[in-house]
């Protein structure tokens, strides 16, 4: 058999106390895709931070073709040719996509820019991703997160990488861009680059990977050379380490009264005259197309985006005002999508976090009283199982999931009874997600209303009551979850099913 | 469990202790100088805590400013102005009550002015603020004509103005001016402001991340206009007290003052990007730049001594206060 192109055996690495690698073997052959797999806080950062050289391991071995590997900064690792593709894009935006492209290894004629040689090479590179519709002069910020995760690929080519690794490249994208990505990652196959592919969704590491490794609790817990072979229930069974029956089982819950009507809403440019009812008991699930407007729709129901027309009421009495604070009062809440930037306050602790909407009913004479916000951010952190230290804890040191179980508990808290959920299971691991889906059963189950935005069909359809898909603004068709299937979904939200017909 | 439960203790009690650091550091240089015998006496501490009481004052509306996310350039022209109006008002044949009421005021209204326009039409609390800073400096010298304001020719030396932040004993540290007790005292509020207060959890929460107060049901733009306001008028009283020790309205006096009294917030553990910071630090920090100062006043170093002396102790400060943090940070990515 011939050499690996890279193999890890037995790497170790603590911090501290905690282990976060704890005999991570993993190897990669010329030429493969290889899925990385595990829950949050399996160890995936940590071994790819010792890969991009970020951080340097405690012991194991590292062998780059043969080679024993040891780095000691990110631009060894480059010279090495090992690449990274982080999640979070790092372009620099007002830049030239020429300019992204050969950042830090600029082509230099007596010192000066040679400004010739980095569009050549720029556009070569895109070229090699089929990508040559994207101009190297213009700016970063005016391309689509689609575009500008191609121009960040393309900076990864350029330095000519063994090894690219791609931390949830698919997080952002649509299904077409993701189809495209996957033909980008088929090709850099060909050319015999290997690519490690780390992801929560399963189903896209099937469809685009060759071999894989599961981590767990910073071990391999198991790897095999066909990905596609090998069955969901499998690698799932290696990640949470226990059977996982159905996910998606959500305790039973009835619809009842309605409760919200939101009549013909509309936004700036989205969402456009949008209309729907929310009933108690009732998951409502919104799809659609990554644009199509339903985050838009549930800022604009909420507030934080302006409502330009229509109006949102309860038992047909419009609800006064239309600002944030004034939703709260009525009993609505958010969860924002974006956890990180707009969600949650990082910096400060758990009880903060968690009862920043609601400080009044924990105050006396004005004064907040510790004992009693501790107390309620201690009773939500129990109910919901979050994992923390106590409600003491920075939020940002706690796992994607538990920082998501914090901003649901915040609505909780307020007493809201209609739930605006904008992706709510995004970025966090299976277990925490099926922990979420129950959730959302019990809620709806306490009488609760939940507005469910997701791009990930199975979710919708394995736990809403009713969907609504959205297209283009306007909301093209509601019906019950059991009488859609997720080609119908792709097709209303295509607008495919109305070309067709 | 109960490791951390002793760690999260410690990290309490450090909390409190940290900031007094720095500020046992200068005092120890001090002490074993020659100068100790003469900065070590009840005189002299009065003497230190006069000369706190306007960077102190200033420092307690700045620290909520910069812990909200913003920042105030306009403090210094805006302790002048509120000198020079206390001293006209006190020409005028204004009662003694109503000087004081004034001068807060003034402050006041030049802080909801920033607010208004830093929350209505969205500009940056820099550019505000500065275009205030030429304002208000600009409206002092004009309601002073060009000159100091001097009411002493009209009153004598006996105005009780004058009483808020005279010294009577040189000899003891008691009995200390009235201006003394009262700074202590709003000292103590806002520190149970900013820790026990909705609206300072709220202040919290603007600096840490906007768009989540705003998520939160937080009324952004005014809270944002309530702080400039309380700010201004912590700056107002700033300069009441300003007057009262000068015993004159001086619209050229105070020049720079905004940024001592952001060195007093910056070595006191604020943030500038918002977030993070302490009254009880920031009372420090003020205490630390006049501490420096008049020690530095007794060793016979001249005036630029001092300048440089200063600087580098507010660039100490905020690397030792990275250093902290970025230690912290290691710690939470593992």
């Amino acid at each position: 058999m011939e050499t690996a192109r890279l193999e890890l055996s037995e790497v170790r690495k603590h911090f501290g106390s905690t282990k976060a690698l704890d005999g991570a073997s993993l190897m990669v052959q010329p030429g493969e895709v290889h899925a990385l797999i595990g829950e949050n806080g399996a160890g995936k950062s940590t071994l790819m931070k010792i890969l991009s050289g970020a951080c340097s391991r405690d012991a194991g071995e590292i062998k780059l073709d043969g080679e024993d590997l040891r780095l000691t900064n990110p631009l060894q690792a480059r010279d090495q040719g090992i690449s990274m593709i982080y999640q979070e894009l790092n372009l620099a935006p007002d830049l030239s996509v020429a300019e992204n492209v050969l950042l830090g290894m600029e082509p230099k004629r007596f010192g000066w820019l040679n400004r010739k040689e980095m569009q050549d090479r720029a556009s070569a590179a895109l070229e090699e991703l089929g990508a040559q519709a994207i101009d190297p002069q213009t700016t970063v910020r005016r391309l689509t997160i689609a575009q500008q995760q191609l121009v960040e690929i393309a900076r990864a080519l350029v330095s000519d990488p063994r090894v690219v690794i791609m931390d949830e490249p698919t997080s952002s994208l649509t299904q077409a861009d993701t189809e495209r990505l996957f033909a980008v990652i088929r090709r850099l196959r060909d050319r015999g680059v290997s690519v490690i592919y780390i992801s929560h969704f399963l189903e896209e590491c099937q469809a685009v990977c060759d071999g894989y490794t599961v981590l767990r609790d910073g071990k391999s817990v198991g790897s095999g050379e066909s990905m596609s072979q090998t069955s969901l229930d499998e690698i799932v069974h290696l990640m949470v380490g226990r059977e996982v029956s159905d996910i998606y089982a959500v305790p039973p819950h009835a619809m009842g009264d309605s409760v919200l009507q939101v009549v013909e809403v509309s936004g700036l440019d989205k969402p456009r005259k949008v209309s729907l009812e929310l009933h108690t008991g009732e998951i409502f699930g919104l799809a659609g197309l990554v644009g199509a407007g339903r985050t838009e729709t549930l800022r604009s129901i909420f507030g934080l985006d302006p409502m330009t027309g229509g109006s949102v009421e309860r038992a047909g009495k419009r609800l006064p005002g239309s600002r944030p604070h004034e939703r709260l009062r009525e009993g609505l809440g958010l969860l924002s999508e974006n956890r990180k930037e707009e969600g949650l306050l990082l910096n400060r602790h758990v009880a903060d976090n968690l009862t920043l909407s609601d400080l009044k009913p924990l105050t006396r004479y004005g004064w907040i009283r510790e004992s009693a916000q501790r107390a309620a951010a201690e009773h939500w952190i129990d109910e919901l199982g979050v994992k923390t230290s106590g409600p003491d804890q920075e939020m940002g040191k706690l796992s994607g999931g538990n920082q998501q179980k914090v901003a649901i508990a915040r609505l909780l808290h307020h007493g809201s009874d209609v739930l605006l959920l904008d992706e709510p299971t995004r970025g966090i691991d299976v277990a925490s997600k099926q922990q979420i889906y129950r959730l959302m059963g019990r809620l709806a189950a306490e009488g609760k209303a939940v507005l469910f935005v997701s791009s990930y069909l199975p979710e919708l359809l394995g736990v809403c009551d009713t969907i609504g898909v959205m297209r283009r603004g306007e909301l093209v068709a509601v019906k019950p979850a059991a009488d859609w299937t997720e080609h119908a979904i792709m097709l209303a939200a295509t607008g495919a099913d109305e070309s067709v017909a | 469990m109960n490791k951390l439960t002793q760690m999260m203790q410690w990290k309490a009690v450090r909390q409190v202790i940290e900031p007094f650091i720095g500020l046992f550091v200068v005092l120890g240089f001090f002490a074993v100088s020659d100068v100790s015998h003469i900065l070590f006496t009840g005189s002299t501490w009065n003497l230190l805590l006069v000369q706190t009481v306007v960077v102190a004052l200033g420092a307690m509306g700045m620290t909520m400013v910069i812990i909200s996310g913003g920042i105030d350039l306009s403090a210094g022209s805006v302790v002048a102005l509120s000198s020079v109006v206390g001293a006209k008002c006190i020409l005028l044949g204004v009662p003694f009550p109503l000087v004081i009421l004034c001068c807060v005021l003034v402050g006041g209204l030049t802080g909801a002015i920033n607010g208004a326009l830093i929350a209505g039409l969205r500009i940056v609390p820099f550019i505000v603020t500065l275009g205030m800073m030429g304002i208000a400096r600009g409206v002092a010298k004009w309601i002073a004509n060009n000159q100091t304001v001097n009411y002493t020719a009209k009153y004598g030396n006996e105005h009780p103005v004058r009483s808020i932040l005279e010294r009577t004993d040189f000899r003891h540290f008691f009995p200390l001016p009235p201006g003394v007790w009262l700074t202590a005292f709003l000292a103590i509020v806002m520190i149970l402001v900013m820790r026990r207060s909705v609206f300072g959890r709220h202040v919290f929460a603007l600096g840490s991340n906007e768009d989540t107060a705003r998520l939160c049901g937080i009324r952004v733009q005014w809270k944002k206009m309530a702080i400039y306001a309380i700010a201004g008028l912590f700056f107002g009283l700033a300069g009441l007290m300003q007057l009262s020790r000068l015993n004159l309205g001086d619209p050229t006096a105070s020049v720079g003052l905004e940024l001592e009294i952001i060195a007093a917030v910056v070595i006191g553990g604020a943030s500038l990007s918002g977030g993070s910071g302490s009254i009880l630090g920031s009372m420090i920090g003020a205490l630390i730049i006049v501490v420096l100062k008049l020690g530095s006043t007794l060793k016979g170093w001249e005036n630029h001594i001092q300048e440089i002396i200063i600087g580098v102790v507010i660039i100490f400060a905020v690397c030792v206060d990275r250093f902290r943090h970025s230690g912290l940070l290691k710690r939470s990515r593992d």
